[in-house]
């Protein structure tokens, strides 16, 4: 399989204020394969939706690259950037409340990007919004409706219908459940996952729920203050995760089974994530780590493969790091 | 009274409605539940179900008007707080009852030291001295596991992150050593890390002072890690209630199924699809007469449009609302759900 996106130590720093750097991004690899699901996770704060953000070009990156099928993105997009890929790539956004525009019908919503590109001639605009509808699960008689009149539930699909209408090829989603009841999260998971099946689609599933992502996702990325700390098949990472950061996570994510929540400790990792501002050198989860060593914290893991398509950084996985338990887990 | 009821809280057919420009919506539509000495009872449901508002009128904390208890009865140790005078009220409320929300920093007060805010209650109800209060305060925020308490003590809300603010308002709630503490939604606005901390928090306070807690809650994860017993709310009703054990492992009511197979299982082998319920809670301005969840079960029968089923107790201690229970749904009743006691003949509206 060949990557459709590649990411390459992709950085996007905020200056906050004079000579304060807020390091939202900070240095990430990854590529993601054709018609593949890569579920990115991580706590608030991490910087997972500012990466998938400037994936789609609405932040400039600060520095590295981000090709897509082997073309390199702009780094600061001009109008024309976002006509040509905004066609490839979509976003769904987090909150179906503020990312619809709430003067516009749902005609209008759906109907603007494929008019603007010419996909569709104004005369099929009807015709073509009532498909979408339907394939969303909504009705063609919402057409005429505005945003206020739907369910939170309602409005995530009409965002998935107007990302996909452009029929792109990568779809980022950012937190597209999590505003969502129990009950609604599962339709809108099952009508993403039927639209991905359908339209050969990528996607970048960015959530916070570990069950969820490990769910929907082929691969599962965690990220830890602007960079991913491990990487690798969704199972294996959620089942049998290596670094201490994914293993506190899932420790700390309580699964709806009283008889498992019983028989496991409780365990809660120390302290709070730290601000992602002048962050100082060596491991970004060392204030936190039962295993933190001397090395963690002047030195900064290397990202390696420990096994192949499992990636970790982090200095116990790394024989030659120095860490005195280091190639003994 | 000379002996202590068994149970610390008791709510009895609590009814709770709004009036609104669109009409009352009935929020509350008879509920009633006891609360056990040490328990933790969760309370769970999705948004709208009327599971904060029950709690809510617990507290005396329903807006009136629009709100407002339009019947039953709330009973803490025997003794009915339900219509009570509000300096009577205020005895148990804040004192017996402590309570902490959803979002910390828009309940606590930004322009208070946290410390000040922390021996309010205690200055209350015992009449303490400033620096005495003071130095309670800084027991406080120590027995709630912040660090330098000495110095935080003095900082106002916003120098605290939202797990640490949390923490104030939990010490703010048991400062006056409470029988129950509700807890409404207490980790939904923190990150998962910060979330174990706090409930564990919770049950190490629980232990150490023999309190009961109310916790309410979306997510059965939380409340696989924290109940002893579980209500599940819909619409307004609590539409099955057991110990969390009879709950999540022999659900009675379409609903509970409905909601665990929604959510993925932890199963490495078998990728079960998920199973949404389709549609959405009914409209509560205008409850539907019989079972407000007919729309949306996959087992609806006729009968379950018209009439509203009676709360019924398929074994000891686990009640389920549902129709599939009644002796003649016998064959109907689906594989996964739990086969009690059936309800005798002669029940049905």
């Amino acid at each position: 399989m060949s990557a459709l996106l590649q990411l390459h130590e992709l950085r996007k720093h905020f200056e906050v204020a004079r000579g304060r750097v807020l390091q939202a991004v900070d240095g990430i690899t990854l590529d993601v394969r054709e018609r593949e699901v890569v579920g990115l996770v991580g706590e608030s704060g991490c910087g997972k939706s500012t990466l998938g953000r400037t994936v789609v070009g609405l932040h400039d990156k600060t520095s590295g690259e981000v090709r897509y099928r082997g073309e390199q993105l702009p780094a600061r997009y001009r109008a024309k950037d976002f006509k040509r890929w905004a066609r490839k790539i979509q976003m769904i956004f987090q909150d179906p409340y503020s990312s619809l525009n709430p003067r516009m019908t749902l005609r209008e919503i759906v109907a603007e990007g494929p008019v603007i590109n010419g996909m569709w001639r104004r005369s099929e605009v009807q015709s073509r919004v009532a498909g979408w509808l339907e394939r969303v699960g909504l009705s063609a008689e919402h057409m005429s409706r505005y945003p206020h009149e739907l369910s939170g539930g309602q409005r995530q699909r009409i965002g998935i219908a107007r990302a996909l209408a452009l029929e792109p090829e990568l779809v980022v989603c950012d937190e597209p459940i999590s505003a969502l009841d129990v009950s609604v999260q599962a339709q809108v998971v099952n009508l993403l996952a039927n639209l991905k099946e359908t339209m050969g689609l990528t996607l970048v599933f960015i959530a916070h729920d570990l069950s969820m992502v490990r769910y929907v996702s082929d691969r599962m990325a965690v990220m830890y203050l602007g960079q991913l700390v491990e990487l690798g098949p969704a199972d294996d990472v959620y089942f049998r995760p290596k670094h201490p950061y994914t293993r506190s996570l899932i420790a700390a994510n309580p699964v709806a089974d009283p008889e498992h929540e019983r028989r496991r400790p409780p365990a809660a990792p120390r302290g709070e994530i730290p601000s992602p501002v002048n962050l100082a050198p060596g491991c970004r989860f060392a204030g936190r780590c039962p295993f933190a060593a001397e090395v963690c914290r002047a030195k900064d893991p290397a990202w390696r493969e420990i096994e192949p398509g499992r990636f970790v950084a982090c200095h116990l996985f790394d024989p030659a790091s120095g860490h005195p338990d280091a190639g003994q887990r | 009274m000379t002996e202590r009821p068994a149970h610390v809280l008791e709510v009895n057919d609590l009814r709770v409605e709004f009036a609104t420009h669109g009409g009352v919506v009935k929020a509350v539509r008879g509920v009633s539940f006891a609360l056990e000495r040490g328990k933790t009872l969760a309370i769970v449901g999705e948004s709208g179900c009327g599971k904060s508002v029950t709690v809510q009128a617990v507290m005396g904390l329903i807006p009136t008007p629009p709100g407002r208890i339009s019947g039953g009865s709330v009973r803490f140790e025997g003794q009915e707080i339900v219509g009570l005078a509000p300096r009577a009220a205020n005895r148990i409320r804040g004192k017996q009852i402590g309570m902490i929300f959803q979002d910390p920093m828009t309940s606590l007060n930004p322009t208070m030291k946290v410390g000040k805010q922390i021996t309010e209650t205690l200055r209350h109800h015992e009449g303490l001295s400033g620096a005495a209060g003071r130095r309670r305060a800084i027991e406080f925020l120590e027995r709630v596991q912040i660090p330098d308490a000495g110095a935080r003590v003095d900082h106002y809300p916003f120098q605290f992150s939202g797990g640490m603010r949390q923490r104030v308002m939990i010490a703010m709630a048991i400062a006056c050593n409470p029988k129950v503490l509700i807890a409404d939604e207490p980790t939904t606005a923190l990150d998962v890390t910060v979330q174990a901390q706090i409930l564990a928090l919770l049950r190490d306070l629980q232990r150490e002072q023999r309190m009961a807690i109310i916790l309410i809650t979306h997510d059965l994860g939380v409340v696989a890690q924290m109940a002893d017993d579980v209500a599940v709310m819909y619409a307004g009703q609590i539409v099955e209630q057991g110990s969390a054990d009879d709950v999540f492992y022999r659900s009675a009511h379409p609903y509970t199924l409905g909601l665990q197979q929604s959510m993925p299982r932890r199963d490495e082998r078998r990728r079960a699809r998920l199973e949404p319920i389709e549609g959405s809670p009914p409209d509560l301005f205008s409850p539907p007469a019989g079972c407000p969840y007919v729309e949306r079960c996959p087992w609806a029968m006729k009968v379950c449009g018209p009439n509203d089923p009676p709360l019924w107790t398929v074994q000891p201690g686990h009640a389920a609302r549902c129709w599939l229970h009644h002796v003649n749904a016998a064959a109907r009743r689906p594989e996964r759900l739990f086969r009690g006691a059936l309800m005798p003949e002669g029940t049905a509206a």
